[in-house]
């Protein structure tokens, strides 16, 4: 079937299969790789993309249900080359170790910081609850969020 | 100006956030299959007859293959190799490997796996781990069922104990644990048109997967190339089962002439892959009144599950390790590695010690308590320090920091054992110790090769045959070379590790990759800063011993020149900027009739004291804080073993009080998915105040000795006794689930 989306700051018009599942769809049409399988059932947030605004697993959606809607992957997320706040913090921090649940920790901390520009330590602990990452007991990710909350805050403020 | 001992920014974090394709799900290539693995749907049984034809003529299906097609040995070599590839005659736990089907998608490949016709005779299964030894009627391995029984014997532990003041003897249990890397198992094999097959994929260890490819195809050394690609966890969970998926590739690839990846989904992975050993411990242990630690008697029991794969070397770890850090002159150890029909157990962080420690640390707190003494007064009076000998009779010669870490944890925290606490919040403590490298258990493979090269326009490249797996290996291993060098940071880069490149350099596993690639690769870049220096002398116009290299500029006294000038001057003149290093562990010694002697090079040592605040009516308990101290020898990053501490903690804490994977009757895994198999999330997470303690280790580069398993393991205990200490309740079971402290809290 056909159908229109905007991904990662582009309209698409696509013929998949509509029964195909968004990750899928990413990872194998769109060569997006950046957005991992986990679980494949929603479980642990490595195939988190942001519809919307709003993080979502893509192993739970179908590819149907993003007609007319807005999906970024973590490909989509730096601007012109330039790394956003959020992924500068995870580096800088050492909030990665083996790196495969950072693509959705990122993109959920950016819908977190988006939505709750300062969050206490307990807004980041729920507002990450649904990423599992098992290296790096998560100290260093949330020590990241804090710190991209300052750098956003600030160019903000810059930016008048 | 060096950069060890910094704060460096790992090498491939910036690759990572950008979501870069380096996983081994992310590749593909030209004409590329996928696999799915038809498996054994009971424990034990007979394997009556498997009808391909109906799977053959299913969609996309471009073959399966069976042991019938294996072209060289059905083995999957290990220690020893009882492990078929795939099953014969019979299957001897849930999920064994009996076929292989490819077809042009993972879907169709899966769909028609499980299409495959099987007709298996049911026999009585083994399950019970306290059923195994001597079962009259199932023999599973050999003749008793024991994969290995090992042995201490110390001292006369008869006459110690009548001459103890206190002696307390318990039995304690222990689950299994799921590695629960993120990234799946992940493997794709690619026949190259020179008969090569070249492997990528998540892995640990990629000499084990040559080894067990070339086995089962039976193909050299020489044409069998393993590359790892970027590997999302591991924790011991990819040491030796990613061997199965690179065969279980590598069959099809060979047969059809096609790359053909394999990745397991998350329920197939935790159903058939490797675990921590579930454990059966009785423990008796003994005091005199002056608070001297006297004997232990320890029987301790791993179920293995159905092949041996790694239980004899977990069982040596956790044998060596079963008193903890302490002097006792009277030790008696059996210890068990059984075989049961299940899911084979393997290496898991901590190998085979976390069991015994957490039976060895509530020990300490019961004997504490009945000499009212408080517990880390009687550490003390017990603890292993420089000069003493272990209940191994090694003699401990250097860095042996574990007094400073229960120093720092004391100062940290402000904790006095001797002040009570409000009622529902407890304090417990745990000191323990890890034995650094693979040790006699393993020492035919304590050795490790490097190789490194300086580019002619500066930029270095080195390989070594360890693997990264997160734990920040590369980034360590820059430091070392940048700082042995004397070139910045920046220059230096690793190319993923390759078994063409290096000779096998044995396992990354056992905490050994800084210590045993750092100093293979010393050993490289000691070569080659002989050629830069005494080009660089002839340059400056002054002796060598003159010559100091550091951060990419040449001096001698006054006089300076860039050392870029020198990599120029040596390759205009064709001089070798490229060496090979190697390095082998120093001798360790077991007798297995004693298990006395030097089972490891050197120790790492630890404390780790817990705060808990526990609910009476729920029995629920909330860990509130985490203080947890390494004597690391040197670290080499200390942000990066801050990582390893944090990390390691949550593992060790999600041990203690949640992580519960549990196998029926049948010998079924019943929680194979992240919505019952629960591990620690943000929302649980506890405070966790990572120290690192510096004793340095003179055979490590730059003192530093390895740790990286460390952190979990003595968490468990420190949570046990912080929840007797709060509400009055010893549990001896892990986890410590609401349920267990609930019926405890009732039978006071």
């Amino acid at each position: 079937m056909k159908i229109n989306f905007r991904l990662n700051g582009v309209d698409i018009t696509v013929d998949a299969p509509g029964g195909q599942r968004l990750i899928d769809f990413l990872r194998d049409t769109q060569n997006l790789v950046g957005t991992k399988e986990g679980c494949g059932k929603g479980e642990c947030g490595a195939c988190t993309i942001l519809l919307d605004g709003k993080p979502v697993c893509s192993c739970l959606m179908l590819v149907s249900q993003v007609m007319g809607r807005e999906v970024v992957t973590i490909e989509g997320l730096a601007e012109a080359d330039k790394a956003h706040p959020v992924q500068e913090a995870f580096t800088e921090t050492g909030a990665v170790q083996c790196g495969y649940c950072s693509p959705g920790f990122v993109l959920s901390s950016v819908a977190l910081l988006d939505s709750n520009p300062k969050p206490s330590r307990e807004e980041i602990k729920r507002g990450l609850s649904g990423n599992l990452c098992r290296c790096t007991g998560y100290e260093k990710i949330f020590e990241a969020v804090e710190v991209a909350s300052k750098k956003m805050v600030s160019r903000k403020k810059k930016r008048g | 100006m060096s950069v060890v001992g910094k704060r460096v920014k790992r090498s491939e974090s910036s690759l990572r956030v950008h979501g870069a394709g380096l996983f081994a799900d992310d590749l593909k290539y030209h004409g590329m299959l996928h696999a799915a693995v038809v498996r054994s749907p009971i424990a034990r049984g007979q394997i009556q007859k498997i009808d391909l034809a109906g799977t053959l003529a299913k969609e996309g299906v471009a073959g399966v293959y069976t042991f019938k097609d294996i072209p060289g040995r059905n083995a999957i070599p290990v220690v020893i190799d009882d492990q078929p590839f795939l099953a014969e005659k019979y299957v001897n736990y849930i999920g064994e490997p009996i076929a292989v089907v490819v077809a042009d998608s993972r879907r169709n490949a899966r769909a028609a796996a499980k299409s495959v016709e099987m007709k298996i005779k049911k026999l009585d299964a083994l399950i019970d781990i306290l059923d195994a030894r001597n079962h009259p009627d199932i023999h599973l391995f050999g003749e008793d069922n024991v994969f290995k029984h090992l042995k201490i014997r110390r001292g006369d532990i008869d006459k110690a104990f009548a001459e103890c003041d206190v002696v307390i003897e318990n039995q304690y249990r222990t689950p299994y644990q799921e590695h629960a890397y993120i990234e799946p198992q992940a493997m794709i094999a690619i026949p190259l048109p020179d008969g090569t097959i070249e492997i990528r994929g998540s892995m640990q260890c990629p000499f084990y997967v040559r080894k067990a490819v070339t086995a089962v195809l039976g193909l050299p050394d020489s044409k069998v190339k393993v590359i790892q690609t970027a590997t999302g966890g591991a924790f011991g969970g990819k040491e030796d089962v990613p061997s199965l998926l690179a065969c279980q590739a590598a069959l099809p690839a060979l047969k059809l002439g096609r790359p053909v990846k394999l990745v397991y989904d998350r329920t197939e992975d935790m159903v058939t892959m490797s675990k921590r050993h579930p454990a059966w411990i009785r423990y008796k242990s003994g005091a005199t009144k002056d608070g001297i630690l006297r004997a232990a008697e320890v029987e301790y029991i791993i179920d293995g599950g159905a092949y041996s794969t790694l239980s004899a070397v977990v069982l040596f770890r956790g044998t060596a390790h079963a008193v903890g850090p302490y002097k006792c002159e009277n030790v008696k150890v059996d210890s068990y590695a059984v075989a049961t029909n299940k899911v084979p157990a393997g290496a898991f962080r901590g190998f085979g010690s976390p069991q015994i420690l957490f039976a060895a640390e509530s020990q300490m707190d019961m004997l504490a308590e009945k000499l009212n003494l408080d517990p880390v007064e009687f550490r003390r009076r017990n603890l292993l320090r420089t000069g003493d000998r272990t209940i191994t009779n090694q003699k401990l010669q250097n860095s042996v920091g574990l007094e400073k870490t229960l120093d720092k944890v004391m100062e940290v925290s402000g904790w006095n054992p001797r002040v009570k606490n409000d009622d529902g919040i407890g304090f417990g403590i745990s000191t323990i110790f890890y034995g650094v490298g693979l040790g006699s258990g393993g020492k035919n493979l304590a050795r490790t090769g490097a190789r490194v090269i300086i580019h002619g326009d500066g930029s270095v490249l080195f390989s070594v045959g360890t693997t990264e797996i997160g734990q920040g290996m590369t980034t360590v291993l820059s430091q070392i070379v940048a700082d042995e060098l004397g070139v910045p940071f920046e220059w230096v880069d690793m190319l993923a590790t390759d078994t063409s490149r290096v000779p096998d350099s044995g396992p990354t596993v056992a905490s050994r990759s800084t210590t045993m690639s750092g100093n293979a690769l010393r050993d490289a870049c000691i070569k080659i800063k002989s050629v830069l220096q005494i080009e660089a002398s002839e340059l400056l116009g002054c002796s060598v011993s003159d010559i100091v290299i550091d951060d990419g500029l040449v001096s001698a006294g006054s006089k300076n020149i860039p050392l870029m000038d020198v990599i120029k001057s040596c390759t205009i003149k064709r001089k070798p900027l490229s060496a090979e290093g190697w390095h082998i562990s120093p001798p360790t010694s077991f007798d297995e009739n004693t298990g006395q002697g030097d089972p490891y090079v050197t120790y790492a040592w630890s404390t780790n004291l817990a705060k808990v605040r526990v609910d009476r009516e729920t029995g629920e308990v909330a860990v509130l804080k985490i203080w947890s101290a390494h004597d690391v020898g040197k670290a080499i990053n200390p942000a990066l073993a801050e990582g390893q501490i944090e990390g390691g903690v949550l593992q060790g804490f999600g041990y203690a009080v949640m992580e519960d994977m549990k196998s029926n009757s049948s010998g079924a895994i019943m929680n194979p998915e992240f919505s019952t198999y629960i591990i620690p999330t943000t929302a649980d997470q506890p405070e966790i105040v990572p120290l690192i303690v510096e004793d340095p280790y003179p055979d490590g580069p730059f003192g530093a000795k390895g740790f990286g398993e460390q952190p979990l393991m003595g968490v468990a205990p420190a949570v046990a006794n912080a929840v007797y200490n709060a509400v009055g309740a010893r549990i001896k079971e892990l986890p410590l689930t609401p349920e267990r402290i609930w019926w405890a809290l009732r039978l006071l």
